[in-house]
């Protein structure tokens, strides 16, 4: 059955308003709705925006009154800067989702749930198999921040799936997003005047491009594709060659250390620095993205790399190191080494 | 013939020219087996300046190949050590794999041009290497494998260790498959695991398929600063089921030391008697990709640090699954570090093909038993048939 009445929620922030905005302008959806607390920059085209929190159980009128059929999570945050404190992120993540399962589960009209959840609630951890399976149980769970949140909003929707098996339910796991309008944690940790790394550790990174993260959400929304997917681009960079990539200085900490910095940073307000992004940041995550080709049946057009590079370039990094003074350099050695070579011979 | 094999011997210590190693191996025909150079290399900014040369190079090696049009090209072609002191011979020397195409009458002088035309190649490398890492344009698989570090700094700085100072004998490198997935399943030893850099070597260097050794390793190596990531790099990954399956689907050559740290850290008396195969976890792994099973006998790694004490409430603080004591280590400190000099073989044997076994074996705890068993046999006896045939420990 194809959606007719969509409600997202998250409209106030980049992907959200994507999703929303093409939404709208697909003439086959009868009314897109979008929820959030904060109005959007954005203009969402025929998207009704309802300032409402997810929060209240006045959502469960909203989707009442407007015969919602399709409901898009996309609330679940991660970052407590964005969100007001790390309190405020919690309860908006959790007791958000626990407000619109509920809501769900009462309104009838309600067909098909889609939910953007992340990787992080796979840990890392060097005990972890090199690539993640949708199926692969995690080492060491998340204890913190928005991974956790992320792992109790899976098991809230899990036991919502168990209640009303008649709802299509898509769970998506996202890895890290980055992209022209993206605002991801790292994003802004690629973007620091100096790119602190751990002393030691070279973590594999994954990395999404928006337009596929978009894609994938509204191939969710529009055909009925229940399970839980990994979304990915294709295969890896570590964090050093992304760094050199993208012609950043960037300056190993010690792993004890670099947890006491990535709070000064936070509470400078730099980045967000959480500690299972310093998990991460030693240790690495990848995971294996099968069954979204082969079940789910999209293949994200960007590759790791490809997005990455992308953004480096849509973002216009301060290159402090640049690739075509290299290359100059190169040549350069290798004609004078020509030329001796050519000067020597009779 | 002799001379050519010298210079490769001079050509294999030289880092970043593997090309030449390639060619030398090969007789000729270098660059046909780098898919990582190809693939790493998408700007190609090296090659402008080797682009040129393709011009200036008939004109030059039909003179050194004796027709004697130039004068001093005809002396370098009679006399190899002039043109081995003159740089400006190196020129028409660049040609020594396609020479040896030709069949170039000038064995002498052909030795004597690769040497120069190597080190202006070898330079060349370097550049192009620098360049690849630091601007980041290398791949690394999923696994975090990066083969253009492995072959441009990890090899060439192992390979002297392999040829001069263990002396490695490999054997047995036919059942070795060219292609596709197979599992080496090897014996281990030596209180650091010197012998699976060592195997991966000869499956590097002396295969003709030159292939790369995936191993198989255990997480503590993934949980140790500095070692965690040159692990992955060097083609490491975690030995669990699922990376090791998804590893022999995808066709690559996987290697496991199934005693794990029992065989690697066990006592020098009890040296050559191979531990218990863990939980038979890797023939599972190799019945369900459908793989043969390779086993191979690494014989005189025991010696390298033989382990005559074991510190283990100072390991047991340190999270380490043991701290040896050897005769040197730690009373000589990072000198302790050096192993002895010990001569080695290593022997791949017979392939134990999987692929006749159903879908389910996998999942077959006597099937998987018994073949767990026949390879701790096969090896065990290689290891004792190895051990008679060796003259003395270090010789």
């Amino acid at each position: 059955m194809r959606p007719r009445r969509v409600l997202v929620t998250g409209v106030a922030r980049p992907l959200g308003a994507q999703v929303a905005t093409a939404l709208a302008a697909d003439p086959e959806i009868e009314a897109v709705v979008g929820v959030d607390t904060a109005a959007p920059d954005a203009d969402l085209g025929r998207t009704r925006f309802v300032r409402a929190d997810i929060r209240h159980p006045l959502i469960a009128k909203v989707i009442s009154t407007a015969e919602i059929d399709t409901v898009l999570h996309l609330n679940v945050i991660a970052t407590p800067l964005g969100a007001g404190g790390r309190a405020a992120m919690k309860e908006i993540n959790v007791i958000g989702t626990m407000q619109l399962l509920a809501a769900c589960q009462k309104a009838r009209s309600v067909t098909r749930l889609v939910v953007k959840s992340t990787t992080s609630i796979y840990g890392s951890s060097p005990r972890d198999p090199a690539l993640f399976t949708e199926d692969t149980e995690p080492r060491a769970l998340p204890t913190g921040g928005y991974a956790k949140d992320a792992v109790e909003v899976e098991g809230y929707v899990r036991g919502f799936s168990r209640r009303r098996p008649d709802i299509a339910v898509t769970v998506l796991r996202f890895t890290n997003i980055l992209g022209p309008q993206a605002d991801s944690p790292l994003a802004r940790y690629l973007d620091l005047p100096v790119v602190p790394t751990v002393l030691g550790f070279d973590p594999r990174i994954q990395l999404l491009h928006s337009d596929d993260a978009l894609a994938v959400l509204l191939r969710a929304t529009r055909d009925e594709h229940a399970g839980t997917f990994n979304v990915a681009g294709d295969g890896v960079l570590l964090l050093s060659q992304a760094i050199r990539r993208a012609g950043r200085p960037f300056l190993p900490v010690p792993f004890p250390a670099i947890g006491a910095l990535g709070g000064v940073a936070r509470r400078l307000r730099l980045v967000d620095f959480s500690a299972e992004q310093l998990d991460l940041l030693a240790h690495g995550r990848a995971v294996d993205t099968a069954r979204l080709k082969t079940v789910f049946g999209y293949r994200p057009q960007y590759s790791t790399v490809e997005t990455f590079d992308n953004f480096v370039r849509y973002r216009d990094l301060r290159f402090t190191l640049d690739h075509e003074l290299v290359s100059r350099i190169e040549h350069g050695l290798l004609g004078s080494l020509d030329r001796r070579w050519l000067m020597d011979s009779p | 013939m002799a001379n050519r094999d010298e210079s490769r011997g001079d050509a294999q210590i030289i880092p970043l020219n593997s090309e030449q190693r390639a060619a030398a191996a090969d007789g000729g025909e270098p660059a046909s087996r780098r898919p990582a150079d190809q693939g790493v290399r998408p700007l190609n900014g090296v090659r402008p300046p080797r682009a040129k040369r393709p011009t200036s190079r008939p004109a030059r090696s039909t003179a050194s190949n004796g027709t004697a049009s130039n004068g001093t090209a005809g002396a370098g072609a009679e006399d190899g050590t002039a043109s081995n002191v003159r740089a400006a011979d190196g020129r028409g020397g660049r040609r020594a794999g396609s020479g040896a195409e030709h069949g170039a009458p000038a064995p002498e002088s052909e030795s004597g041009f690769a040497e120069s035309g190597d080190l202006e190649t070898a330079l060349a490398g370097v550049l192009a290497f620098l360049r690849r890492r630091i601007t980041g344009d290398y791949v690394v698989d999923e696994h975090g494998f990066d083969p253009d570090l492995t072959e441009h700094v990890i090899a060439p700085l192992l390979r002297p260790v392999y040829r001069d100072y263990f002396r490695v004998e490999t054997r047995g490198l036919e059942n070795v498959p060219d292609v596709g997935g197979a599992l080496v399943v090897a014996n281990h030893s030596g209180t650091l695991p010197v012998d699976a850099l060592m195997m991966a070597m000869a499956i590097l260097d002396h295969h003709p398929a030159h292939r790369n050794l995936r191993m198989l390793a255990a997480d503590l190596v993934f949980a140790v600063p500095f070692l965690a990531p040159l692990a992955r790099k060097i083609g490491n990954t975690l030995a669990c089921q699922a990376d090791a399956e998804r590893l022999l689907t995808a066709g690559h050559l996987v290697g496991v030391w199934p005693e794990g740290f029992k065989g690697v850290g066990k006592p020098f008396n009890e040296r050559y008697t191979l531990q218990r195969f863990g939980r038979g976890g890797f023939v599972s792994a190799a019945l369900r990709a459908g793989v043969p099973i390779i086993p191979c006998t690494v014989v005189g790694a025991e010696e390298i640090y033989p382990m005559i004490g074991n510190a283990k409430s100072l390991a047991r603080l340190l999270g380490l699954p043991y701290l040896p004591i050897t005769p040197t280590f730690p009373w000589l400190g990072l000198l302790g570090l050096i192993p002895l000099p010990s001569k080695w073989i290593i022997e791949f044997g017979e392939p134990v093909p999987t692929d006749s076994y159903p879908a389910e074996a996998a999942d077959d705890p006597m099937l998987v038993f018994e073949l767990t068993d026949r390879i701790r046999e096969t090896i065990q006896h290689t290891l004792y048939s190895l051990l008679m045939q060796r003259r003395s420990v270090f010789f």
